[in-house]
């Protein structure tokens, strides 16, 4: 609790920064409207429809391409995780697309699946998909030898080996992979929204409101609820995961 | 008594060719059923590698491991092992209850049974309360006795416990021994206990089978004739005990002294330089002098 207070007291310390600044004249107003302006403004367009078709189109998009990254890396990560031989096989082709920034991609996935928000899905899994991916291989070389012989003394078949400890042993390392993923799924439609000038989403209302020069109170607004959003994505699998894996974390601190 | 446990002519080689590491030499022996029998040998003789092969976890490069008759070849159903590292060796993300219930997890018992054998297993060691607790939670000690009650829970015929009291504190090494030898003698348990501890092995043991300098051979096999029932002050006084432990003392330190050399101590040939001492090591590096140059170099 004293912590939420504590990460408050920092957000409203920028707000009355930023007010500050602009009645003050460091910043034009005209380009830079006072948090009192944007956070009025958002408060009016969150009563409109048309922006929340905006905000639920890059949620669901968000979504879809989290869980598609899921699928993907979770099970591409055990796989090259256990397999020696696979993960030597792989790791020129992978150290070779990692790199590759989402954004290089853009005119190539619009010219394969057209500008409709597969585009910006297909673009957010391709970023998402490494930290999860990563994560798991991780996890995996990281079980203790011990452990393992612990479940090989107990009877544990090899089969049986993945599910009882692999799987257990690495959940909480593939989580913080999720968690980074969804931050930087969420980049990467609301940026593929701006940039590819999406039909519909949060990315596409910023471009459509920043394109008079006039309305940025808008556009911060906009800008205002993607911080949102993205807060509380990781607000709320932070919670779930500290529920999950309460083990871990205590397991982590004593070792601290 | 019959046969729990026969390891006959046991070998293990640690890699191939020139970088190959001997660890265990043509090693022989028996322990009967409801015995407690501890081996003692030098830091990195090969006693946990030893362990290993008998419990399956790695194939031994020679020789043969009969569990109850049956050639061991992977973990058999009914063998339990106790690693010193408890820290390690339980499932940090599982209860103390579901630990102990881990390896009867592959059985075909009810979730009752289940839980009712844990529970006794957990009583048995004097953690009847924790259950719901996480490993995390407990004390050193207290999670070394989780280790021990899982091992029961499995009822197995032959417990292996490697090191088990070496990383707990003194007063709790001895209350874990005095349970450890309580809880085999109410549920006649075959244990084979590794320790490095000659005063351990002595008041735990009914035997102790004394291990050469790596690679591991068996020096000598000395029955333990003390008292069934053992206390830490009184036993460790005893001029029987102070007289066995010398004896073991001197075993690791000199190899076999020509009278106290047994049958399993005479097929061998110590790696040490005090080998030569040994009236019996001409004969032998006849036979596997060979063998034994190799492994050298
Ligand atoms: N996986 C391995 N590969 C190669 N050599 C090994 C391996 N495991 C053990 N050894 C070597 O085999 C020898 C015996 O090791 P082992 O662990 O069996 O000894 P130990 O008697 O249990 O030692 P400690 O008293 O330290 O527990 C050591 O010299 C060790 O370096
Ligand atoms: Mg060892």
């Amino acid at each position: 609790m004293r912590s939420l207070y504590r990460n408050l007291a920092g957000l409203i310390g920028f707000f009355l920064i930023w007010e500050g600044a602009v009645r003050v004249g460091l910043v034009p107003e005209l380009f830079v409207p006072p948090p009192s302006e944007v956070l009025s403004t958002t408060a009016q367009l969150l009563g409109q429809e048309p922006f929340i078709r905006d905000v639920i189109a890059t949620v669901l998009a968000w979504a879809i391409a989290l869980g598609i990254s899921i699928a993907i890396a979770v099970p591409a990560g055990l796989l090259l995780g256990s397999i020696a031989w696979l993960r030597t096989a792989t790791r020129a082709i992978v150290e070779f697309l990692r790199p590759i920034p989402s954004v290089a991609l853009i005119p190539l996935v619009l010219l394969v699946v057209g500008g409709g928000p597969e585009a910006k899905i297909t673009l957010a899994v391709y970023a998402a998909v490494w930290p999860i991916l990563f994560n798991t291989i991780y996890a995996l070389a990281e079980i203790d030898p011990v452990l393992m012989d612990t479940a090989r003394a107990c009877g544990t078949s090899r089969a049986r080996m993945l599910t009882s400890v692999a799987l257990p042993h690495a959940a909480p390392f593939v989580f913080t992979g999720i968690r980074m993923s969804a931050a930087i799924a969420l980049i990467l439609v609301v940026s593929t929204e701006y940039v590819a000038g999406a039909s519909s989403g949060l990315g596409n209302f910023i471009l459509e409101a920043s394109s008079g020069g006039t309305n940025m109170d808008q556009v911060l607004a906009g800008t205002v609820v993607a911080g949102v959003i993205g807060y509380l994505i990781n607000d709320g699998l932070e919670r779930v995961g500290r529920r999950m894996f309460r083990w871990n974390e205590a397991v982590g601190e004593a070792a601290k | 008594m019959p046969t729990m446990l026969e390891v006959t002519g046991l070998n293990h080689r640690y890699g191939k060719g020139d970088g190959a590491h001997v660890a265990v030499r043509e090693l022989s022996f028996s322990v009967d059923a409801g015995e407690l029998a501890c081996i003692v040998g030098p830091s990195g003789c090969g006693k946990s590698t030893l362990l290993r092969c008998i419990a399956g976890l790695i194939p031994p490069t020679g020789g043969s491991v009969r569990l109850h008759g049956d050639e061991v070849s992977g973990v058999p159903d009914d063998l339990a092992v106790v690693f010193q590292d408890y820290s390690r060796s339980l499932f940090p993300w599982l209860t103390v209850a579901r630990n102990v219930e881990f390896p009867l997890r592959w059985r075909k018992l009810s979730k009752q049974e289940r839980a009712e054998r844990a529970q006794e297993a957990l009583d048995a060691v004097g953690l009847s309360g924790v259950g719901k607790k996480f490993p995390w939670q407990l004390s050193g000690g207290m999670q070394q006795r989780v280790s021990i009650a899982r091992a029961l829970a499995s009822k197995p015929a032959l417990l292996i416990m490697d090191e088990p009291f070496a990383s707990v504190d003194a007063q709790t090494r001895f209350e874990l021994e005095d349970l450890l030898r309580r809880v085999q003698r109410e549920q006649q348990s075959t244990i084979l206990l590794v320790t490095h501890d000659i005063d351990e092995s002595v008041y735990l043991g009914d035997r102790v089978l004394v291990l050469s300098k790596s690679p591991a051979t068996i020096v000598a096999d000395l029955a333990v004739d003390l008292p069934a029932e053992r206390d830490q002050i009184a036993t460790r006084e005893s001029a029987k005990f102070v007289t066995l432990r010398g004896e073991v003392a001197r075993l690791l330190q000199t190899g076999p002294a020509a009278p106290a050399t047994t049958e399993e101590a005479s097929d061998e040939v110590t790696a040490a330089a005090d080998a030569a001492e040994w009236a019996a090591t001409e004969e032998e590096a006849a036979e596997t002098g060979g063998a034994t140059k190799e492994a050298r170099h």
